[in-house]
């Protein structure tokens, strides 16, 4: 796992440190390095066996129960730390709702023990394990629903909209990315590179407000917000396309902000691949200079670039909070976004713990495809 | 400070190579015009901040004070930016705006690479169960968007600009971690190490007298191009409404913009000028790192 492992991307791009698209996400990402290391020990250690023909699955088992366990870790401190950051708050919850409007005192112990406020913390805990395991979050102070039929309620139109703009992006910023660097330094690659420095350089809710502006406001061309005009059924024909056109301006905002990444990804890491000696070979033999890119270099630059890519979609995601925000769109980032105004603790918890989960559950599909996709370590 | 003994002509080459690298670097960034461009956007923007109260009296924000000032005037020649809601100058906001945007982007970097450094550095360095466990800390911070750790933590601490700076650094390090990590692996295993080890020195000793060096110029680096992350994130983390609203910010004038609906409305100017200052500041931030991180690692030139 610790191969030093040169990274060509981290000059080619800045850091971004925290935001909503790209969050502190340097492309030196763990799981390629981790699972080209894991990749060598799994092709070194059985070897002490059988040197030539290391037993296909066991291998592959071990891999598969190290990226679980390391996923089930980061799940657990995501669990605990969604209880325990919500016990630090200095204010009372019960109190703020009791400000609102007139109650006894007797009222107030009532929902303080409805929301098992009156129990010591360790109970507490416990009872919020066992709801997490029951798929019970608690009741939203605000709402007064329960969270995690609030948070079913809102989580299809956020994968809907996540979903979409990372397939757009992927498909973008790989296909710009591959000739941007095949054609390095020419007019095409100074524009490419320039344009996702400068969508790299907005906050992803500026570049909604911005679209929302021209193309909402101003021009009238598209919705403003929601997800579909009341009273329309979502799976008629005319109620699909309403829905496509209130998709647009949200996936455009969230696309450029993320594009521009796996452009400079799949770029540093085709110029990785581009001094290579197989593709002189591949010239030799006499393919065209369009085929030796097609046939030889880009599936190989795809393969780091492709898990790169997948662990960056939890950028994407937490970008989904404030696109969420700007257009209305009623997904978990819009519930964020109400839960942050309560403030709606239980809400917040929930959701953080949803986004969270969804994040790494991604996170382990990106190594595990990796490691089908990496021909050194897949065998028959 | 006589010329005479031999160990002052020693501290006199030390001095003079540095100055000649020094002069070196200089050249180097000085023949890059975009990081140029940005040091003057920084500078810029720097000083604004810094002579806001000369420039612009505090009173120009006080409401109370801009009874008679049109509501939403577009920009002209009386209002060069245009004026809020509240009839308060844009370019007022803007130039109050830079001071809590630009120090909470450097507090919050400091603090991310302070934390980022030791935890790479302990990453690299311990091996066994210890370096293992830290990694497995690392891996938490790299996974989790920071934007979403961010959110928690200043949802449930006091508002105000200092909780903004936490939420930032606590959560934006892991990728700087990662980087000196990879970076002190490499330096490990080169000889002046081993011969450190092999004579005898501690921990504390590699750590801080080899290694430490050793990353830091990539440490520097790194800051610049991480300021304007922090820089978008103090912003995203005042529109969604977590910042200190008594504190003129640029992501506070467009959580504001937006609250009164200025995108949909028509009030253009409200919405583009804070975002082009983030932009500006954000890119010549960006700039000028990556002229750093050139100078620093000569491979990168290149490319």
């Amino acid at each position: 796992m610790s191969t030093p492992t040169h990274d060509p991307h981290s000059g080619d791009r800045p850091d971004r440190g925290t935001d909503t698209a790209t969050p502190g996400t340097d492309p030196t990402n763990p799981s390629p390095a981790s699972a080209k290391g894991t990749a060598d020990t799994a092709e070194t250690n059985p070897a002490a066996v059988d040197m030539d023909e290391p037993p296909a699955g066991g291998s592959f088992a071990r891999y598969f129960l190290r990226k679980l366990g390391g996923a089930a870790t980061s799940m657990i401190l995501v669990i605990v730390l969604g209880f325990f950051a919500f016990r630090m708050l200095p204010g009372d919850p019960v109190l703020k709702i009791a400000k609102e409007r007139p109650m006894s005192p007797a009222q107030i112990a009532e929902l303080r023990s409805q929301y098992g406020l009156d129990k010591p913390v360790i109970v507490q805990f416990w009872d919020y394990l066992v709801g997490i395991v029951t798929g019970d979050l608690g009741e939203s102070y605000v709402y007064r629903k329960s969270v995690s039929s609030l948070i079913g309620e809102y989580l299809g139109p956020t994968l809907l909209l996540t979903g979409t703009a990372a397939v757009i992006a992927i498909a973008l910023g790989l296909w710009l990315g591959q000739l941007s660097a095949w054609r390095r330094n020419s007019l095409f690659d100074k524009l490419a590179s320039s344009t996702s420095l400068i969508f790299w350089s907005v906050p992803t809710f500026w570049l909604g407000l911005i679209l929302l502006m021209i193309f909402g406001g101003t021009l009238q061309w598209l919705p403003t917000g929601g997800m579909i005009t009341p009273g329309l059924d979502p799976w008629s024909p005319a109620g699909i396309i309403d829905v496509i056109t209130h998709l647009i301006l949200p996936v455009v905002s969230l696309v450029a902000v993320v594009y521009a990444q796996f452009l400079m990804i799949m770029r540093a890491s085709l110029l990785e691949e581009m001094s290579e000696d197989y593709l002189t070979t591949a010239r030799a033999k006499g393919l065209t200079e369009d085929e030796v890119r097609r046939r030889h270099a880009v599936p190989n630059a795809l393969l780091p670039t492709v898990t790169v890519v997948f662990l960056h979609i939890g950028g994407l995601v937490a970008g989904a909070v404030t696109v969420e925000a700007v257009f209305s769109w009623p997904g978990l980032g819009k519930l964020t976004f109400e839960a942050i105004r309560g403030p709606d603790l239980p809400l917040l918890q929930g959701t953080f713990v949803v986004f969270s989960a969804i994040i790494i559950v991604m996170n382990l599909a990106a190594d595990i495809v990796y490691r089908f996709l990496d021909p050194r370590v897949r065998r028959a | 400070m006589s010329a005479n003994t031999p160990a002052v002509d020693g501290a006199k080459l030390v001095r003079e190579r540095r100055l000649n690298n020094a002069k070196k670097n200089w050249a180097l960034f000085r023949s890059d015009a975009p990081a140029l461009i940005g040091a003057v956007v920084l500078l810029f923007f720097i000083v604004i901040a810094i002579a806001a109260p000369l420039i612009a009296p505090a009173s120009m924000l006080d409401v109370t004070q801009q009874l008679d000032v049109p509501r939403y005037a577009p920009p002209s020649l009386d209002h060069p930016l245009g004026t809020d809601d509240l009839g308060r100058e844009m370019w007022v906001r803007i130039l109050w705006g830079a001071r809590v945007s630009i120090l909470v982007g450097v507090a919050a970097t400091v603090m991310s690479m302070l934390i980022g450094t030791i935890m790479g550095l302990a990453a690299g360095h311990f091996s066994g169960l210890f370096g293992g466990f830290i990694m497995r800390i690392v891996d938490f911070f790299i996974v989790l968007p920071s934007l979403l750790l961010a959110i928690v933590l200043s949802s449930v601490l006091e508002r105000g600009v200092f909780t903004i700076v936490v939420a930032i650094g606590l959560t934006s390090w892991a990728s700087t971690a990662r980087i000196v990590r990879s970076q002190t692996l490499s330096v490990e295993s080169r000889l002046y190490i081993e011969r450190a080890r092999i004579l005898g020195a501690g921990h504390s000793h590699i750590l801080f007298r080899h290694l430490l060096p050793a990353v830091m110029p990539l440490v520097l680096a790194n800051t610049t191009l991480t300021v304007g992350g922090a820089i978008i994130a103090e912003s995203t983390l005042s529109f969604l409404g977590l910042g200190d609203t008594s504190k003129e910010s640029w992501g506070t004038i467009l959580k504001n913009s937006m609250d009164v609906s200025a995108a949909t409305s028509g009030y253009w100017w409200y919405v583009l000028t804070p975002g082009v200052a983030i932009l500006l500041v954000v890119l010549a931030f960006t700039m000028v790192g990556r002229a750093f991180e050139a100078i620093i690692n000569p491979a990168l030139r290149s490319r």
